[in-house]
């Protein structure tokens, strides 16, 4: 009987979620356990359609659909279009709240205001888009280079369906006010005690898959994106240990108080960057870049030095958050000195990413997918250089709390992290559905090219209005009074704040033409173009 | 698997490791990588040594330098407290008329009073005083409770209407609608007869039957003729400055359900100098004698 435990166990859940919602504490625990309800128990219903019993005559079993000798790849093209969904969905919000701050008349009280739509933005880019892309990528790369089946049967799924849920508690929590404040730990304690079964759950289908491998070695991406889901399961738990009011209410209580709370806080938060965004996404890059340019890694004694080099000093850094706060000093220090010493680990990345493509080059001429990669690493290695500059204190006590970071945070996020996804979903959407080739490549060139032009006006827009704020915040007259009023400092980057919106525009215009160009490929369909980096003119010197 | 090659473009040894078609060069670490890695981590060890930097048990290493950044700030605190010690202190003791007709202590109190407004009053006020719907603006000559320095110095100081301060000035127009003191018909007439006396568009027999309940009702506070009274915080009516708007049905809603504006008491929160130094630059912005 296929699919019959799974749609008795949803059911529970439902009738559980039902009962909470019955018996909640606080109004908004009722209106959070009801969107839980609805959503497990449509889940039940559609579980309870695909149950299958097996025929009457017991032997001739449909072997076909339970084929598990081959990579197991349906979870993939869900994860992939769940990537893109809530790719769109995050840039999207990103694009309302930039205009938002633009534009204050587009708050609209009370669901969607800047505050609440905030968190549902980084949320979403982060965990819901690149959480995706890191979950279904790791699954494609852990199975091909290690020869093995995923691990653990339906687990996948489970992974893949309980982060979805994940996702969707923690955006309606956001909607409705729920939150915990703590920067992109905002879900409150029953949606984390959630994401931490899902996450082990991933941890034992990835680390299940690696110990089945035939290969006598582990590649390098596969130690990416093992080091990427052990510290963030670490990180996760720590952060969010919490005492709730009640098992039937939102609120809870942090284990720390005060400053403790405040570090506990930014060490998760910054390997949140580390761990998440950096080495999840080398992990992509070791495996995507190679397979796309078709050439030998660059260095493997560089991979060795700068991986171990990057996961033992990332996880110090975090204290270059709270500079000039009540933190002690040393504590300070350290996070200044490590993440200085940060720099060269990170780049170990982008020079084995860059120096990868060394004998095909020329394909930055013909492939505008591989054009799109050396992007990202170009980004990546801006943004962790730019990183180490800003984590100096004295740069840093100019940078802090203005849109200088805002910049720093985007140059690293649209350019590293969304393309090389984009990098990614381009390589693997042909081959996950049978494709001989995308729909059209130069569909692919013009999201780079928007998409590029987008980061470059997202995050000058952003260096010119942080350093104006900084600026500002600092000016002193000669007589020694200050000399702007804050709402001065916000009048005054009015027009960087309209700049940053049709920056994000233009990335979100590109991330469309990649829906429409994933969707044409699926369909099977191939644009009549002319290919991409023609042969150079001297082939028809007839003309 | 293990089968090391030599890569065909770049004549480098692979390392002999194959996944899915993926293989490594044994290319040595670049050197400019390396020596630049070992060059911060020489930076990191000069800045622990030098800064504060490594916990022990109770207490953590000072650094060599002595330099902490509480440290500077204090510094820097001093430095521009000390700076300006004997000018405010001459502030202090002097009568507001004196720092007015001071050239030094007047564009000194006047630089200091525009700072203050801007972290502490232009919340409500404007960053240029020009005052909100009921937030007066400062730049006009129309003033609630007086425009010369000693009352500007008063109102800062004390505050308006609030708890915090006994000597807070207060004024608290009737609720003439919401506690029945007079019927819908009456204000209705009184609106009229306010609007008359500011020159504003107005129903002329309504107006006149407003008369006597304005004369009983209003007059002991804002005078016969509607030229209010800064002893009380009257308004005036007849001048073109409304607070909470001149049409016909916001003034009627200001007699049926008056609302009351509220100031802080700042003479504690800012200190005795920087009160007089905000009443100098408020006076020198719309103030009068």
């Amino acid at each position: 009987m296929k699919n019959g435990i799974e749609a008795a166990l949803v059911g529970l859940a439902a009738f559980g979620a039902l009962m909470g919602a019955a018996f909640a504490r606080d109004s908004l625990f009722q209106a959070h356990a009801w969107i839980l309800f609805f959503i497990l128990a449509g889940s039940t219903i559609i579980l309870l359609r695909r149950v299958k019993f097996a025929p009457a005559g017991g032997l001739q079993q449909d072997t076909k659909a339970e084929d598990t000798s081959g990579y197991m790849d349906d979870v993939i093209r869900y994860g992939i279009i769940a990537t893109i969904f809530w790719g769109v969905t995050g840039f999207l919000v990103g694009v309302v709240i930039a205009a938002q701050l633009a534009w204050p008349v587009f708050n609209i009280e009370p669901w969607l205001n800047f505050g609440r739509l905030r968190p549902l933005h980084t949320s979403a880019v982060i965990f819901a888009f690149g959480g995706n892309a890191l979950i279904a990528t790791s699954f494609y790369v852990v199975q091909r280079t290690s020869r093995a089946r995923l691990f653990g049967g339906n687990l996948a799924w489970f992974v893949f369906w309980g982060y979805q849920l994940f996702i969707v508690m923690a955006a309606t929590g956001y909607l409705l006010g729920i939150t915990q404040s703590k920067e992109y730990a905002e879900p409150e304690w029953y949606v984390d005690i959630w994401l931490t079964i899902v996450w082990v759950a991933y941890l034992v289908v990835f680390a299940g898959t690696l110990v089945r491998r035939k290969e006598p070695h582990i590649y390098v991406a596969n130690w990416f994106y093992l080091a990427f889901i052990i510290t963030v399961a670490m990180l996760h738990i720590v952060n969010n240990a919490a005492v709730p009011v009640s098992f039937l209410g939102v609120k809870s209580y942090s284990l720390f108080a005060g400053v403790q709370d405040a570090l506990t806080q930014w060490w998760y938060g910054h390997n949140a960057v580390g761990f998440f965004l950096t080495a999840g996404f080398l992990g992509m890059m070791y495996y995507f870049v190679p397979k796309q340019v078709n050439r030998p890694v660059y260095s493997y004694r560089l991979s060795i030095i700068h991986f171990w080099a990057l996961i033992f000093l990332y996880i110090w850094a975090g204290p270059h958050h709270l500079y000039y706060t009540a933190l002690p000093e040393w504590t300070q220090t350290l996070g200044m000195v490590f993440s200085i010493m940060l720099w060269m680990p990170s780049w170990g990345g982008m020079i084995n990413g860059l120096m990868t493509l060394s004998g095909a080059w020329d394909k930055l001429r013909t492939d505008p997918i591989v054009r799109m990669m050396v992007i990202a690493i170009a980004f990546y290695g801006m943004s962790t250089f730019e990183g180490p500059v800003m984590s100096i204190k004295s740069v840093n006590a100019l940078s802090h709390y203005t849109d200088w970071t805002i910049g720093h945070v985007h140059s690293g996020a649209l350019g590293w992290n969304g393309m090389i996804t984009f990098g990614a979903i381009y390589f693997l959407v042909p081959r996950l559905w049978g494709r001989t080739q995308l729909y059209s490549l130069r569909l692919v060139n013009w999201h780079v090219w928007l998409a590029t032009l987008g980061i470059v006006v997202y995050a000058s827009t952003m260096w010119v209005a942080g350093i104006t704020q900084g600026l500002m915040w600092r000016e002193y007259d000669d007589q020694g009074f200050l000399v702007n009023s804050f709402v001065e400092t916000v009048s005054a980057i009015h027009p960087q704040y309209v700049m940053r919106t049709i920056g994000g525009l233009l990335y979100l215009s590109g991330a469309f033409l990649m829906v429409y160009n994933v969707y044409k490929t699926i369909k099977g369909d191939i644009r009549k173009e002319a290919p991409m980096g023609a042969p150079a003119a001297a082939i028809s010197p007839g003309e | 698997m293990s089968k090391k090659e030599i890569d065909e473009f770049s004549g480098v040894e692979t390392s002999g490791h194959e996944w899915d078609g993926i293989k490594e060069l044994d290319n040595p670490l670049p050197r400019w990588w390396l020596w630049t890695f070992y060059a911060t981590i020489i930076f990191a060890i000069g800045y622990v040594i030098y800064y504060p930097a490594i916990p022990l048990i109770n207490s953590a290493t000072q650094g060599i330098s002595g330099i902490t950044a509480r440290s500077l700030v204090e510094q820097d605190l001093k430095a521009a407290q000390d700076a300006k010690a004997g000018i405010l202190a001459t502030i202090e003791s002097s009568s507001l008329e004196e720092i007015r007709s001071n050239n030094e202590l007047f564009r000194f109190s006047v630089a200091g009073g525009k700072s203050l407004f801007k972290v502490n009053c232009s919340q409500c006020h404007g960053s240029g005083a020009q005052g909100a719907p009921g937030y007066p603006n400062l730049n006009d000559d129309d003033w609630l409770w007086g425009g010369d320095l000693e009352a500007i110095y008063l109102s800062i100081k004390h505050g308006i209407r609030n708890d915090e301060d006994d000597d807070a000035r207060i004024s608290e127009m009737p609720r003439y609608g919401d506690d029945e003191l007079l019927d819908t018909d009456t204000i209705r007439a009184i609106t009229n007869t306010v609007l008359e006396m500011a020159g504003l568009e107005s129903d002329a027999k309504l107006a006149k039957a407003g008369i006597e309940p304005y004369v009983e009702n209003c007059a002991a506070c804002h005078g016969d003729n509607g030229k209010g009274d800064i002893e009380l915080g009257a308004p005036n009516l007849t001048d073109a400055i409304w607070f909470y708007g001149n049409t016909n049905s916001e003034i009627f809603t200001q007699i049926s359900s008056p609302r009351h504006g509220v100031m802080p008491a700042w003479g504690e929160r800012l200190g005795e100098a920087s009160v007089k130094k905000l009443a100098v630059y408020i006076h020198s912005l719309g103030g009068g004698l």
